[in-house]
């Protein structure tokens, strides 16, 4: 627990870290302070390209750069690089499978108190949808680097989703990261604890709580959320027979539905999910939002209760 | 122009122009009116403008070309199929089924096909970005793309022109095909944009208008485009829909319907006749 930084900081930082290595373009849109490309900005500003408030004209940009080989990054906050350009990253980057990765900041209601309009809780669903869109959502600033590394490496589009608010390291340098693959943070046998991004450390704090009560829960990171680990998920199905979602976002399209799709058609449990229920956010600080919302380990233990009571 | 250059740019434009004809016809389906449009600034930029290598369409220094009004993907498929990038037989496959010839054009799948488009507004950022590249890889490549009138009704157009602008893209040469209608009517009636010229000229472009079925006044337009540094260009192309076929000129039914077989035949048997005459 040594790092407490925002996964967009780890982001900006790792830009600047790889760009030494690869030959990545870095695009924005009039964010770079906030989105923290402006960390590679003013280390590479000959390979950073403002597009200004435009972020739809930004992806087809992008997908220019992409198709005359170059490897692209660009960056918005969630709600317009998801929201506002969905349909160029579908039509521009998805469809000709571009080599665009989408640096997606301030995801989730712990944007805080700029409030419903900027708190994006649907980008994990509209991005899943596309085809050939890899998706990755850091839990930790350690990860949120191996992820930037993990999608340069990667050949194709893939979406990052980063948040505002610091959070504290989970990971340590030992730590590997693939696309595709989950990992078990702490095993158990009575429920298992599917988590990503910043809800990943809040299930370990309620594996902690259950246990007090004999409820052995196993924890897994899921921050490859397409590609979906499936046969993680799977096994912990078996081995748990109960399982709970957890994840900053809707719980409609994201990784609880991800979670379902895949147990639903080759599992047999039950699996409940958690996350922003079916309405807007609201102002706030994110922490208190975070608890407003229930998106903290009472909320998670509860669930997990909740799990283990339907199992036959 | 030399006369003879200019001949045999009308014979091509011909055959892009019978193509379509076929390609719709096969489809039963696309949109003949603004392919037939584009036409002869198509056999212009592939016989002519382009540096560009048919045995080699992922050539890095090749010329880029966006059909940023992807609709009319008959009128490229034919110039790329005649220009050598592909057998020009696979040409009645279009928007069949295992065809390489998609609705719109895709850039994965379809030799010469630098940037799948279709959603109208798009090609033109894909553009910038492709000519913005050159720019920052020191490569002299010059980048294409057409627009169609109704088309610059989209907001990101004029985010793209804004973008081009800014960055001073003079690689860049942006074509308007002005043929003046779009599904629901006249462009003034649906949603006026006059005065492109001006409006073009206000975001920091060289505007140049230009008879976009004239050869001498294409090659003038484009020698001009590449003349210009500091600012993109934007080149308004006065066109007419369905130019070349008698009863599909300037009717707004043919944007997006297909010939049916009598159609077909009295379509080619015009264009036939229009070739005899050159």
């Amino acid at each position: 627990m040594s790092l407490k930084e925002a996964t967009r900081d780890s982001y900006g930082k790792a830009l600047t870290e790889f760009a030494e290595q690869y030959d990545l373009y870095v695009l924005d849109a009039d964010l770079a302070a906030a989105t923290k490309t402006g960390i590679f900005k003013k280390a590479y500003p000959e390979r950073f390209i403002e597009c200004g408030i435009a972020e739809g004209n930004m992806m087809g940009v992008a997908a220019g750069l992409a198709a005359t080989g170059k490897t692209v990054f660009a960056s918005s906050f969630a709600m317009f690089a998801a929201g506002r350009a969905f349909e160029q990253v579908r039509n521009s980057i998805g469809y000709p499978h571009l080599n665009v990765k989408i640096g997606a900041t301030h995801a989730g209601i712990s944007v805080g108190e700029d409030g419903a309009t900027h708190q994006c809780n649907e980008d994990i669903a509209l991005m899943r949808t596309i085809p050939g869109m890899v998706v990755l959502n850091p839990a930790d600033p350690v990860e949120a680097r191996l992820c930037v590394k993990a999608a340069i490496e990667h050949e194709g589009p893939v979406y990052l989703r980063f948040g505002r608010m610091a959070v504290e390291s989970i990971f340590d340098e030992n730590y590997k990261f693939e696309i595709g693959k989950g990992a078990v943070l702490k095993d158990g046998k009575d429920v298992a604890i599917v988590a990503t991004g910043l809800m990943v450390a809040r299930a370990m704090e309620a594996a902690e709580k259950l246990a007090e009560e004999g409820i052995d829960a196993a924890v897994i990171n899921m921050a490859s959320i397409k590609p979906l680990d499936a046969d993680l998920v799977l096994q912990y199905a078996k081995k748990c027979g109960a399982m709970v979602t957890t994840e900053e976002h809707s719980v409609i399209g994201g990784l609880g539905s991800a979670v379902c799709e895949v147990v639903c058609e080759q599992g047999n449990c039950p699996v409940v999910r958690h996350g922003v229920e079916d309405q807007f956010g609201k102002s706030g600080p994110a922490l208190a939002l975070l608890d407003l919302y229930e998106l903290n380990a009472d909320g998670i233990a509860e669930k997990a209760r909740y799990a283990v009571s339907l199992k036959k | 122009m030399i006369e003879e250059v200019k001949l045999q740019l009308k014979k091509n434009a011909n055959t892009i122009r019978m193509d379509i004809i076929e390609e719709t016809h096969s489809a039963k389906s696309g949109h003949p009116g603004g392919s037939l449009s584009i036409a002869d600034i198509l056999a212009y930029l592939y016989f002519v403008e382009m540096n560009i290598d048919p045995k080699n369409p992922q050539w890095a220094e090749r010329d880029r070309f966006v059909l940023s009004k992807g609709h009319t993907a008959p009128a490229l498929y034919s110039a790329l199929a005649r220009r050598g990038f592909f057998d020009p037989a696979e040409l009645i496959n279009l928007r069949h089924i295992g065809s390489f010839l998609q609705g719109h054009p895709d850039m994965k799948h379809t030799p010469g096909v630098d940037m799948s488009t279709g959603s109208l507004g798009q090609g033109i950022s894909a553009a910038c970005g492709m000519a913005l590249s050159a720019k920052k890889s020191g490569a002299s490549y010059r980048v294409y793309t057409i627009l169609g009138d109704g088309e610059i009704e989209e907001g990101q157009v004029w985010e793209a022109l804004m973008f081009a602008a800014h960055y001073k893209l003079d690689n860049l040469c942006v074509v308007v095909d002005d043929n003046g209608l779009q599904i629901d009517g006249p462009v003034a009636e649906v949603m006026n944009s006059a005065s492109i010229q001006e409006k073009a000229k206000a975001f920091g472009l060289h505007v140049i208008d230009m008879d976009g079925h004239d050869f001498d006044s294409i090659e003038k337009a484009f020698n001009e485009a590449k003349g210009i540094s500091g600012k993109p260009s934007l080149i308004v192309a006065k066109t007419v829909k369905g130019k070349g076929v008698s009863f599909m000129e300037n009717q707004v039914s043919w944007h997006g319907s297909a010939p049916n077989d009598e159609q077909k035949e009295i379509a080619l048997n015009e264009l036939k006749e229009a070739a005899k005459c050159l």
